[in-house]
């Protein structure tokens, strides 16, 4: 069985093609990570998987979702309504920056009910019970504080981790992780990876994380694809493509991965 | 040995009467080092930038330029100063003026500088096109918009600019973070460059420790306004002795 199937999609703006016939799929469970620089379209696969292209932009091809419990959905056909249904409980996300993501005007522990008031009916204590255990389960020290707190008095760490307890409220088959690490810190960075990793392994779910950076979705990701100016250029396992890239472009951009990455392994004086 | 050529002596800052965000921080930028200027978001690496830049003034301790104390009254060593050490922003799409051709932006310090007073036309334009060849751009780039370039481009142009009136020191806060890695490569091989061919010395922030390595010869890491740790990169980074930078260290994700 397939999860997720991306089978042609083209995404076209003003005449002009953004994506062009990009297929992947995602088994359930497994962890595909999408990779490419500025305007290679990896964000606009991630929304187009997602249903949330922006108006303007129309989609081809087809993405089709096949949760247990959510039915078959051909996400690019599909009414407001359906996709409602599906999003929170089949797919659901994290992007790469967490202020946003987030209401400045409510508090934490609000924002983190609603997913679960409702798609889950919780109310009242258990309603408050749940919040605490999804905050604790991102590992956020002194949760009680957190759900008290507003976005901008907490850390973008923090704030992601928050993120992360919201997309994962109501325990979807899927989690699309668009650049989540991107703009933390590098050991927020690398504790908000295991923490992704962690999950999604204990939760069974499947991930699609989207990223320029190469070493961060090695980290966490087992297969590949390679966007480039909205084409597929190369895919396989990410040791394979790390490796051995085959397309030029993917061995460019490996190589200067590998050059700067290297700066790092010290002779030791 | 020369002595440093831009220094801060155990500067402090603060907003108003909060908690200091810079406590008795010393670094000093010797010519030929590249420095840099590393912690996470909070340690206070902007803010130590912008206080050898002149663009803040230290609650306590000092900036000095070339073994004296800025002093704004000074405006002989202002315009030393001012000429001897200029500075790289982080997005080159808001640092380039949109409206001003290639040509205005990188003689706009010649020009604030006075440096063109007096000076004939074609040799005022000899010295835009020489400081972007220097950067590996095309003459003709003069004449076009920054909206015409691409982000490594205007990166290019916006370090034209500053090294224009042909400074000692370069300071960058995260000159390459908003590049894709390839752009990100070339940038940081053409800074070293310049250091080779115009004794440019770069001053940077990151946060990436590739870029740091792969560019600087010394390193300071600071931890919430203060230095835990600093010397030559390979030792400080390779075999680190303060338990913080070795948490950076290890938190970097390698390729496999």
């Amino acid at each position: 069985m397939t999860l997720l199937d991306v089978a042609g999609l083209t995404i076209r703006t003003g005449g002009r093609d953004l994506v062009s016939g990009v297929s992947f799929s995602v088994e359930p469970g497994g962890r595909l990570g999408l990779i490419g620089e500025s305007g290679s379209g990896k964000s606009l696969t991630a929304l187009a998987v997602l249903g949330l292209l922006p108006p303007g932009m129309t989609a081809s091809g087809a993405v089709v979702l096949d949760a247990p419990g959510a039915g078959r959905t051909d996400v690019l056909g599909a009414g407001e309504r359906r996709l409602n249904r599906v999003r929170g409980r089949a797919v659901s996300a994290v992007f790469q920056e967490p202020l946003t993501a987030l209401d400045p005007l409510m508090r934490v522990g609000r924002q983190v009910a609603e997913p679960l008031r409702r798609r889950r009916g919780l109310r009242g204590r258990a309603l408050r019970a749940a919040v605490l255990a999804a905050l604790e389960e991102v590992r956020l020290a002194d949760p009680e504080r957190v759900a008290r707190a507003y976005p901008h008095e907490i850390s973008g760490g923090q704030r992601q981790r928050v993120a992360i307890a919201m997309a994962l409220a109501c325990d979807p088959a899927l989690l699309v992780a668009d650049e989540p690490t991107t703009a933390l810190d590098v050991t927020v960075q690398a504790d908000v990876l295991a923490l992704l990793d962690g999950l999604v392994a204990g939760r069974g779910m499947a991930l699609l994380f989207i990223s320029h950076d190469l070493a961060v979705v090695a980290r966490v990701t087992e297969r590949v694809v390679v966007l480039r100016d909205g084409r597929a250029v190369e895919s396989g396992s990410v040791g394979e493509v790390v490796r051995a890239p085959r397309h030029p472009y993917t061995q460019d951009l490996v190589a200067s991965a590998r050059h700067l990455d290297r700066a790092l392994d010290w002779r030791t004086p | 040995m020369t002595g440093p050529v831009l220094e801060a002596r155990e500067v402090r800052f603060a907003y108003g009467r909060s908690a200091p965000v810079l406590d008795d921080v010393s670094v000093a930028v010797t010519p030929g080092r590249n420095l840099a200027l590393v912690g996470e978001s909070g340690a206070g690496k902007t803010t130590l930038l912008r206080l050898l830049l002149g663009l803040a003034r230290p609650t306590g301790g000092a900036i000095r330029y070339d073994g004296r104390d800025l002093a704004p009254r000074d405006r002989a060593l202002m315009r030393e100063f001012r000429r001897g050490v200029q500075t790289v922003f982080q997005d080159p799409y808001s640092s380039l003026d949109p409206r001003q051709r290639v040509s205005g932006i990188v003689s706009e310090p010649l020009r604030s500088l006075g440096l063109l007073d007096g000076v004939p036309r074609d040799v005022a334009r000899a010295r835009v096109a020489e400081a972007l060849r220097a950067v590996g751009l095309p003459e003709d780039a003069a004449g076009r918009y920054p909206h015409e370039f691409s982000g490594g481009q205007r990166q290019r142009i916006a370090i034209a600019r500053a090294i224009a009136c042909g400074p000692r020191v370069l300071l960058a806060d995260e000159p390459v973070s908003a590049l894709d890695v390839s752009t990100r490569v070339r940038i940081v091989d053409l800074l070293a460059e310049l250091r080779e061919t115009r004794g440019l010395t770069v001053v940077m922030v990151s946060h990436d420790l590739a870029v740091v390595a792969a560019l600087c010869q010394e390193v300071a890491v600071l931890e919430r306004g203060r230095i835990v740790e600093s010397g030559e990169t390979a030792q400080v980074l390779g075999s680190p002795r303060h338990p913080y930078t070795r948490r950076l260290v290890d938190s970097v994700p390698r390729l496999p």
